[in-house]
């Protein structure tokens, strides 16, 4: 008897517990992850708002402290219609055939790909309005690239990033492809070449800017003699517009190559053997291998990498700071290099609102190749 | 167990009296500071903290006060001070920093009131300091806050060897400058056989480009002494940006960017430097440095070929009445030399101590005493000698004591000279102060830099070079209230009405 309803007030109280236990059960999740979500909220989205409010804000000292007052959208208006537009978006030049040209092949393009998604099977509504959005963005950014490089105009430090950016990463893609291609052939000397290929980017950004600067100089410096042969002492290449553009982009180029070339190295060896043996058995080309074999198998890797970079190339400040200042005039100036710059004089608002510019830039681009790109990737494999 | 407890316990004891008496045999308790660190904070230099890092221990053996230098990149100095102060992080004791920075600096309350601290330190020989440094430099409304370590005016510098030569003067006029440098450039100047530069500026971006712009336009946009301003109109606020005056700096700037060495727009003040001293340049634009460093053994090429003048001037000046440039004359140039107006410009104000309020009594006082230290005649008189220090004369007692400069390897007749640019700078009624306004670091380093340096590489011509620091200027002054910045401008002119 005692045993029984012992027996049945155990039963009674582990039903009644059973919920309680499964709800936390169901509930030990969030709370685990919650340590996480605090510090993420602590250290990314409290910084991210309070930013967003420095940007709508002006600063200013006052007796034992310091002032922050809301301006609204002031510091933006300066950068697109005020004082700081043509150091922010540059001048729009007269138009010429070439700029025409270029904008209309790029139009015809956008307009090629926006008529392919609404004509084929897989469109929605969400997709159809997220394409248009993407496509009016980067018709707009075309436009302004088009119209302050291609004219008599000058690129602002929104076009002179995207320049950067573009460049420095097709090029960087191709070489690290191209010697990561070379590396895993059973060449002599390969272990040493790998090792010489990742040095470049384990010097410092500012260590790079020195080295290019005294690599630039034509008057004096390491490659002196060389300038001296070509008779090209008196030209300095750092003092025009593009010769310095170009000096930046060509120590951008040297110094993350590796970067490239290390993962993609790494995608290529782990490749099976079988399907490039049997493809050379039935007698195809070296190009054939690499195009339809290779390539396609390192697509992953390629777009994930090159998505890292894009993200990490918007943020380009120290090779400009060093090697030029951002000179001459804006030619070199990059948004963090002009952010840079605003704040150290404390303008503090100004500063946040550029920054907010890139972020913005940086999320476009992201999501836009992702969508264009990483999809498609991960629809083949 | 106990046994290793008490040996435990007897190795504690031990070591704790070991660091005792280490401890008291290094500090001698009859010091006066004796435990105290003071953190002073300044630029990376090595200019400027070599003189601080070098007198530090030679300090704490006098006083027992430890001294640390911390060095920032100067782009930065004002910024991280002045942020590290109003977010009450103060984490520097003192900082030695451009006195021009004291219209942000002092308002909010950061610096401590020197004035009684300098009239009873007999060491400092405050009376010494020459009238500009104590009266302007190191005070702001009427209270002294910054000790000078530094005099800062800009002058040109020739090489007397070529000029006498070829039986030319020294630059009276910018354009007696141009017409030199156009004279020298592409010829060999030091006899190593390559081609070499007619003038050698420092131009690059970010760098010291605005201050020799400055030093040109002040000769157009100032002539009736020191209290006219060279910057706004004391009416309105109005910038003195956009006029016949400005045009004109600017035009003499685009011409000297092109009589130069081939990277000018790329070189800042070091560059600009090493190349005159090695040789390389006939005439250049700067502060007190190239005297000492012209005088430096290891590093020198004209030692004893360099003369030194004040800042050239102009026979046309900005008539404020109608906007046009219009000849000098007995009213409109009051204080002109042979027709010529000249308007020295004190840009920077030269390198001054200053020292956080929010520091401990203690602390303050030892800081104070590190500061007199540095400045005093004994310190001060053989630094400012010394090329790398980058300090330059400020005291009377360094301009009329020459053993000094012989010491250090001066020829008499060359520290006669150098000192009497200086000197002639320094009594012209119609100095130009730098800007010392809240916010100068923007009015000069950003948007006037900026200006500058898109003109020199063409992105801007003179009417879109004018157009835009008047623009920049004029929105940052409504910004920060167009009255105020008036008020205080007017007060750093020491303009009463």
């Amino acid at each position: 008897m005692s045993s029984q309803t012992s027996e049945r007030v155990l039963r009674a109280a582990t039903s009644r517990w059973r919920p309680i236990g499964a709800r936390l059960d169901r509930s030990a999740g969030s709370v685990f992850i919650l340590p996480a979500v605090l510090v993420i909220l602590g250290f990314s989205i409290f910084p991210l708002l309070a930013s967003l409010y420095v940007s709508l804000s002006r600063l200013s000292f006052s007796e034992g402290g310091v002032d922050l007052k809301f301006v609204g959208l002031d510091n933006y208006a300066k950068l697109i219609v005020g004082v700081d537009q043509t150091h922010f978006l540059g001048v729009v030049g007269p138009i010429t055939p070439v700029s025409i040209a270029v904008l209309a092949a790029a139009y015809g393009l956008l307009a090629l790909l926006l008529y392919r998604y609404i004509t084929g099977p897989n469109r929605t509504a969400g997709g159809l309005v997220g394409r248009v959005v993407t496509v009016v963005i980067a018709g707009a950014l075309l436009w302004l690239i088009a119209n302050t490089i291609l004219t008599s105009g000058r690129p602002g430090t929104l076009v002179v990033t995207i320049v950067y950016v573009g460049v420095d990463v097709a090029v960087q893609y191709l070489l690290g492809l191209g010697l990561a291609l070379l590396v895993v052939q059973h060449l002599p000397g390969r272990r040493f070449f790998r090792v010489v290929f990742l040095l470049p980017m384990m010097i410092t950004p500012v260590g790079v800017a020195y080295l290019f600067q005294m690599l630039t100089d034509t008057s004096k410096g390491p490659l002196y003699p060389l300038w001296a042969r070509f008779g090209l002492t008196d030209v300095s290449w750092v003092t025009n517009p593009w010769g310095a553009r170009l000096a930046v982009m060509i120590g951008d180029v040297w110094q993350w190559t590796p970067f490239i070339f290390i993962i993609l190295l790494a995608a290529i060896e782990t490749l099976p053997h079988e399907l490039v043996e049997a493809a050379v058995v039935d007698g195809a080309s070296r190009w054939n291998v690499f195009w339809r074999i290779t390539f396609p198998q390192i697509l992953p890797a390629t777009t994930t990498v090159v998505l890292i970079r894009l993200i990490e190339g918007f943020k380009i400040i120290d090779l400009p700071n060093v090697l030029t200042n951002g000179g001459p005039g804006t030619a070199t100036e990059s948004l963090t290099l002009h952010a840079y710059t605003i704040w150290r004089a404390l303008d503090i608002g100004g500063s946040a609102a550029v920054a907010y510019m890139l972020l913005l830039l940086v999320t476009f681009v992201s999501v836009t190749y992702v969508n264009l790109f990483r999809r498609r990737v991960a629809a083949l494999t | 167990m106990s046994r290793h407890l008490a040996k435990a316990l007897g190795l504690v004891v031990g070591v704790g009296l070991m660091a005792a008496c280490a401890s008291s045999s290094n500090t001698n308790s009859g010091q006066k500071f004796s435990g105290v660190t003071v953190r002073v904070v300044t630029f990376t230099g090595p200019q400027i903290a070599e003189p601080l890092q070098r007198r530090a221990p030679d300090f704490e053996k006098a006083t027992g006060a430890k001294v640390q230098i911390i060095t920032v990149p100067f782009s930065d100095l004002y910024q991280k001070v002045l942020t590290d102060f109003a977010t009450k992080t103060n984490s520097y004791d003192a900082t030695v920093f451009d006195p021009q920075w004291m219209g942000d600096y002092v308002p909010p309350g950061y610096l401590e009131d020197l004035t009684d601290r300098v009239k009873n330190d007999s060491t400092l020989q405050w009376d010494d300091i020459a009238p500009f440094f104590r009266d302007f430099s190191a005070t702001f409304k009427g209270k002294v806050y910054t000790i000078p370590l530094d005099g800062d005016f800009q002058m040109v510098y020739y090489r007397k060897d070529l000029l006498q030569k070829d039986g030319l003067k020294a630059p009276e006029t910018w354009q007696d400058y141009i017409d030199i440098a156009r004279h020298f450039q592409g010829k060999d100047l030091n006899g190593d056989g390559k081609a070499d530069y007619g003038s050698c500026l420092a131009m690059k971006r970010s760098a010291q480009s605005y201050w020799a712009w400055i030093s040109i336009a002040s000769a157009f946009l100032q002539s009736q002494g020191t209290k006219q301003g060279a910057f706004f109109d004391l009416n309105n606020m109005q910038p003195l940006t956009n006029n016949p005056g400005a045009a004109a700096a600017l035009d003499v700037y685009k011409q000297l960017s092109k009589i130069g060495p081939p990277t000018q727009l790329n070189d800042d003040v070091g560059n600009s430097r090493g190349l005159f001293i090695t040789g390389r340049c006939a005439l250049s634009l700067d502060w007190g440095d190239i005297g000492t460093l012209a005088i430096d053994k290891t590093q020198s090429k004209v030692e004893d070929k360099v003369g030194a003048v004040i800042l050239p001037g102009s026979k046309q000046v900005l008539d404020r009445s109608t906007g046009q440039l219009a000849d000098c004359n007995a009213t409109l140039c009051p204080y002109a030399v042979n027709g010529v107006n000249h308007a020295p410009f004190a840009a920077f104000g030269g390198w001054s101590g200053a020292i956080n309020k929010a520091s401990s009594a203690k602390v303050k006082d030892a800081a104070f005493a590190f500061l007199s230290y540095m400045s005093a005649p004994k310190q001060s008189g053989e630094d400012v000698t010394i090329g790398r220090t980058g300090f330059n004369p400020y005291r009377t007692s360094q301009f009329t004591n020459l053993d000094e400069w012989t010491k250090a390897g001066m020829s008499t007749q060359a520290a006669n000279d150098y000192l009497g640019a200086i000197k002639s700078s320094l009594q012209s009624p119609n100095m130009v102060l730098d800007l010392r306004i809240p916010q100068s670091a923007y009015y000069q380093q950003t948007a006037l830099d900026t200006a500058l340096a898109q003109f020199l590489a063409g992105e801007l011509n003179v009417n879109q070079t004018m157009n835009q620091i008047t623009s920049q200027w004029n929105k940052k002054t409504d910004d920060l209230g167009r009255q105020a910045q008036l008020d205080s401008y007017k007060a750093s002119l020491s303009v009463t009405k």
